[in-house]
């Protein structure tokens, strides 16, 4: 028999910090039947969130499914009851930072260099995003085919272009680093 | 020789797609004794009933015979219809060619049509022998009777007394308000029942119409609707009342506790129901064993209900409501508690529940588990349940200071033996039956006496009160009339050929035959009589007879077809 410790606070914090009313949740698993990634998910979207109800806190920050998360939204626009997953799974995100939690380090490479890509460019410099995340996964040679290939029709520029407000989108990311942007 | 119109109805396509309808009227116009036959689209019609008046008058018809569907579907609008042209209206019959020819005989065209000729020459027989009868008007008891003292009893009674009529109200107990009196509020809004009640209660027993008979029991119902004489049992000894129509408001009990052995129930102290919580509620919220505010307590959901081993197949209905308030009315005096809930659906239909549900769980963090309890047992002071949360798939155990069962409703316990006493129908269950489930849902299957509130199955407070008006409503409906009109088409005895060997007594299902208390002579009681024609069968003498079926007539019926 396990004897289910039922934390409240963890599911108020999520739904504090990430503004998403996470108790409304009545599990019509419309989410988990509509996400394209839950099928590699170990808990599926619905799971989720009805764990961080029951306040199960190291199982839902120790899961990969909020790395796994793509963040396509299909969840959130379908949810009957407005709950937007995307930024649940964000907050779920820091939280498993924050607590010394272990991300997949695939995927944390891959957002790492996306978000670094932006800092430095304004928008993502593929090329320059690709080569920091296969340094950073240390996994240099998979896909290689695919990139010639998409080099050679030019869906991938060697150059990168910066845009012109790139200071503005360094201050988001000041306001982020120092939580000063609301919710993240 | 009798001037009889058949009037054939296609009924669209229902009778004249298997019946050849024109063959049928060729046929009825050449029966001895009819004067004028058609057929039509749509005999109910405004322009078929036109028809059959306008026939009436042009051909000095002195009897009609419509050929349709059941007399059950629209004998009364074509003895409407015929009575408007002057002809009295049991002076009409209807022959069935569709329930009893066109339906069931769809792929036999030929034989269909012949069937539908010789229903019709039967029916064309009896009416060249029916009476012109005249309805009984019966006498009206303008004075009700209501049974039950609850929130049901009290609403019904207030609105019949408002009406302007006397009425008698019979409480078991020696005061007002039923089980309302042991709740703390209402949801959606919180208000506090007390008040709620006692306001009821001030007007009853101020009303100028209302005479409550305390410590009172019914235990006799004589008589018919419009005049029964009801004997009610109390602590001074037996005394009837006179009255025209009884509303049934008995309300419910909870399923006792003892009987949820492995929930705890009647074992652990601090294993309490529904009702019980509502008390402690208003009382301040210490648990039974030691005294202490439970700060961990879980709400347990069909408690009983939903749950066929025992014996209660059906969903109590509002329970669902009311622990989602009585888990934020916890939240509210102890903010620092949880509450739990475990439930196998939440049922919250109603205008403004299933939002008051979703509040529990979204404002006051009231935690909701799917799945039913199957253990609760003490561990030290604590109450530990066992259960599961379907939801992720896992049993579970949650350590409580109290746990509430929100345990089924069951009709009062005197439910069934009142309805005997009644003579009224109950179901299986012992909650009283409606005479159609969705057309008359207030009226029972006995005239006259009505229901309303739990007794006739489980509701909640405005779902009663608007079932006790209903009821209500119909009393005065009742009261309102000049006098009870009924058909005529009831049992009679030929006094000359009677010999009181009282046979027809013995059969009638409706007490509606007595021995006259003088002459040797079996009597009807015309307002009780159903015309179902057991006397008729059982008289030796052949002296009980029913108005317009007659042996004679039923003779000549059989004699053109046989």
């Amino acid at each position: 028999m396990t004897v289910v410790a039922i934390e409240p606070s963890f599911s108020r914090a999520v739904q504090e910090r990430s503004g998403e009313p996470v108790l409304r949740c009545y599990f019509c698993q419309k989410c988990s039947a509509g996400c394209p990634v839950a099928f590699v998910m170990d808990y599926k979207p619905a799971q989720v969130i009805r764990l961080v109800q029951l306040g199960r806190k190291e199982k839902v920050l120790s899961s990969s499914a909020i790395w796994l998360c793509v963040g396509c939204e299909a969840c959130g626009t379908r949810c009957p009851n407005h709950i937007r997953l995307a930024p649940m799974f964000d907050t779920l995100r820091y939280m498993a930072l924050e607590e010394g939690y272990k991300p997949d380090p695939m995927v944390y490479a891959l957002h790492r260099s996306f978000l670094d890509s932006i800092r430095l460019w304004g928008r993502v410099h593929e090329l320059s995003m690709l080569m920091e995340y296969k340094l950073l996964s240390r996994d240099l040679f998979s896909d290689l085919g695919m990139g010639l290939g998409l080099i050679l029709k030019g869906k991938i520029s060697f150059l990168p272009e910066r845009i012109r407000g790139v200071s503005e989108v360094r201050r988001l990311y000041q306001k982020g680093d120092t939580g000063e942007g609301g919710h993240q | 020789m009798s001037r009889i119109g058949v009037f054939i109805c296609h009924c669209g396509i229902n009778i004249a797609a298997t019946v050849d309808v024109e063959r049928v009227a060729e046929e009825a116009g050449r029966m001895p004794g009819v004067a004028f036959a058609t057929h039509y689209k749509y005999m109910c019609s405004d322009p078929g009933q036109s028809l059959i008046r306008q026939a009436i008058a042009e051909h000095g018809l002195d009897g009609v015979v419509v050929v349709a569907c059941s007399p059950a579907m629209h004998e009364r609008t074509f003895r409407q219809a015929v009575a408007a042209a002057g002809l009295n209206p049991y002076r009409c019959e209807m022959a069935n060619i569709r329930e009893q020819c066109s339906w069931v005989h769809q792929h036999e065209r030929e034989e269909a049509t012949a069937k539908a000729v010789d229903i019709v020459r039967t029916m064309v027989e009896k009416v060249k022998r029916d009476e012109e009868l005249v309805p009984l008007r019966l006498p009206i008891v303008r004075r009700a009777m209501v049974v039950g003292g609850g929130i049901a009893g009290m609403e019904a009674a207030l609105n019949i007394a408002d009406a302007g009529y006397p009425v008698v109200l019979v409480e078991r107990e020696d005061r007002l308000g039923g089980k309302m009196a042991r709740l703390s509020s209402t949801y959606l809004n919180f208000e506090a029942a007390p008040g709620l009640l006692e306001e009821k209660i001030r007007q009853v027993l101020e009303h100028s119409n209302i005479q409550v008979l305390f410590n009172a029991r019914v235990t006799k119902l004589e008589g018919y609707v419009g005049n029964f004489a009801v004997t009610v049992e109390m602590s001074e000894g037996p005394r009837t009342e006179e009255v025209g129509a009884v509303v049934v408001a008995t309300g419910w009990d909870p399923y006792p506790l003892e009987r949820l052995p492995e929930y705890g129930g009647g074992q652990i102290p601090d294993v309490v129901d529904g009702l019980t919580f509502e008390e402690m509620l208003r009382t301040g919220l210490q648990r039974p064993s030691d005294g202490r505010v439970p700060q961990e307590v879980v709400f347990v959901q069909c408690a009983g209900s939903r749950d066929p081993e025992h014996g209660v197949s059906y969903c109590s209905k509002v329970c669902c409501m009311y622990v989602a308030k009585q888990a934020m009315m916890y939240k509210e005096r102890v903010p620092g508690g949880q509450a739990y809930v475990f439930y196998i659906d939440i049922r919250s239909g109603g205008k403004g529940y299933d939002e008051f549900v979703q509040r529990a769980m979204e404002e006051y963090d009231v935690l909701y588990l799917r799945g039913k309890v199957s253990k609760i047992f003490r561990r030290g002071d604590r109450v530990v349940v066992w259960g599961s949360d379907t939801l992720v798939g896992r049993p579970l155990e949650l350590e409580a200071d109290l746990v509430v069962l929100a345990t089924a409703m069951l009709p009062s316990r005197e439910a069934l033996a009142l309805a005997q006493t009644l003579h009224i129908q109950a179901d299986q269950y012992g909650f009283y039956s409606e005479a159609h489930p969705k057309l008359r849902p207030v009226e029972s299957l006995t005239a006259g006496v009505f229901l309303a509130g739990v007794g006739q199955g489980p509701k909640d407070i405005p779902e009663t009160v608007a079932q006790a008006a209903a009821a209500a409503a119909k009393v005065i409906q009742l009261f309102a009339q000049d006098a009870m009109v009924q058909e005529p088409t009831v049992a009679y005895v030929i006094e000359d050929l009677c010999s009181a060997c009282g046979a027809c007594v013995a059969v009638c299902p409706y007490g509606a035959r007595e021995i006259h208390p003088v002459r040797p002579i079996a009597t009807v009681n015309p307002a009780l009589c159903q015309t179902c024609g057991a006397c008729v069968v059982a008289c030796p003498n052949k002296a009980s007879r029913i108005h317009n079926w007659e042996p004679v007539q039923v003779l000549a019926m059989a004699d053109v077809v046989i």
